[in-house]
């Protein structure tokens, strides 16, 4: 054992015989052995980090006695519709082929999930909103407003009508990452007001039209 | 020459330091652990920049890449075979109390009720295999009565909680005890599917979800 060797020597002078004096060292390799194979154990079992969540507020749906309505008109809006991996988007309102409004009819623009492609045509189209939350944070580090004020000032400038309107739609080969890529970059570009809707048979031919 | 001897006998070292440091780090991650949950599925969550802790109480819907539905609730085993004690009411499925006691301790299961007692019986390995999930069709919506017996019970328990934690801090909130609903989808599961479970959600008024994200490595949220 490592540790047999010391104590109980160098008394041997002098003739009297003394009890040997045992070690009172312990060996204490078979403890570490135990203790590191619990750690491991431990470190093993835990997570480590726990999952993040992401919150989302859908909006009510209607009552059956209430009436649907289409909102406001909306003005700066952007719908995107979601294929397999692919996204496709337009601005405005919907016009299907041969409205009677006489618009042109609506064409999809395709555009990727990356940081140049969906991050930068959002945040380029909710350029009001951004620029008024740099105003706000920066008027908070000089202490001009709370921090309450501030949460209050940038839901203000995210209800704006110059603010942003986002509109989800998915088809039937869309999976939850696309969906989630999507909310993630709306939370990058701080767009406020967006919603999932269920896709027009007409907008489904469209994506059709655009995945051959 | 007189020669310079080593010290004889065998060389020791002290090991109490290393011992000493070793049990402290055991006991850090014996507090700190929280054990895996044994899931009968495994989901690869897509990530976001999302940074909100999982709560406590929750109705844990889980999602996988074959559109398979899965239920969780996690407001303790009481409510939890108070949920069991509603749905075996609502839709005449008989319990053991052995299935009961069975049910009180399982962290997600994927089956209709029906399904339900022989679900019970089979071993943890044996319920990954057996491809069930819970019907939440417009004719069959299961899960709809799931995730509201799960509100239900999820509210009472966590008015206890908060009446408990009131006495002591009068600052904490109602909303805190409430249930969460939490969406665990795969990121290579169909919208489709993701979607009729938020249609079931939204059916009962439930308009706040929370879905579950892995923290995206490398980008953070740019100001700019």
């Amino acid at each position: 054992m490592a540790d047999m060797g010391e104590g109980g020597g160098g008394h041997e002078k002098g003739g009297k015989k003394r009890a040997k004096k045992g070690s009172t060292r312990v060996d204490m390799t078979p403890l570490v052995d135990l203790a590191f194979l619990l750690l491991t154990f431990f470190v093993m079992t835990s997570t480590f980090s726990k999952p993040k969540v992401m919150s989302l507020i859908y909006p009510a749906k209607p009552k059956d006695n209430q009436v649907v309505d289409d909102g406001p008109k909306i003005n700066n809006a952007i719908t995107f519709l979601l294929s397999e991996n692919r996204i496709f988007y337009y601005e405005g309102e919907y016009y299907p082929i041969g409205n009677t409004k006489g618009k042109p009819a609506t064409q999809l623009s395709e555009t990727d999930f990356g940081p140049t492609g969906l991050r930068k045509l959002i945040t380029e189209k909710n350029n009001y909103v951004l620029l008024n939350v740099k105003k706000y944070d920066a008027q908070f580090a000089k202490r001009m407003i709370t921090d309450k004020e501030r949460t209050e000032l940038i839901k203000k400038a995210k209800e704006n009508t110059k603010a942003l309107k986002v509109l989800i739609k998915t088809d039937d080969k869309a999976v939850c990452k696309n969906f989630i890529d999507v909310i993630d970059e709306l939370r990058i570009a701080q767009v406020g007001m967006m919603a999932p809707v269920d896709l027009m048979a007409s907008e489904y031919e469209l994506i059709k039209a655009k995945l051959k | 020459m007189a020669q310079i001897k080593g010290p004889k006998g065998t060389p020791t070292i002290d090991m109490t330091p290393m011992v000493d440091l070793a049990f402290l780090l055991v006991t850090f991650f014996m507090l700190t652990a929280n054990f895996r949950s044994e899931e009968p599925v495994v989901i690869d969550t897509p990530s976001s920049i999302a940074d909100l802790e999982t709560p406590k109480n929750v109705v844990l819907i889980t999602i996988d890449k074959g559109g398979r539905v899965f239920y969780g609730f996690t407001a303790g085993e009481d409510a939890r075979v108070q949920v069991l004690k509603n749905m075996s009411a609502k839709y005449k499925v008989g319990f053991s109390p052995e299935q009961y006691k069975k049910f009180s301790t399982l962290s997600s299961f994927g089956c209709s009720v029906q399904q339900l007692p022989a679900y019970l019986n089979l071993s943890a390995e044996e319920r990954k295999k057996t491809g069930f999930s819970i019907p939440n069709d417009s004719i069959n919506n299961q899960l709809k009565d799931w995730i509201n017996f799960g509100n239900i019970e999820g509210t009472a328990a966590g008015k206890l909680k908060y009446e408990e934690a009131a006495d002591n801090d009068p600052d904490v909130e109602m909303n805190e005890f409430k249930p969460k609903f939490i969406l665990k989808a795969d990121g290579k599961a169909l919208y489709t599917h993701v979607k009729n479970v938020i249609e079931t959600f939204r059916d009962l008024d439930l308009n706040n979800l929370n879905f579950v994200t892995s923290l995206e490595a490398g980008t953070k949220l740019e100001k700019e």
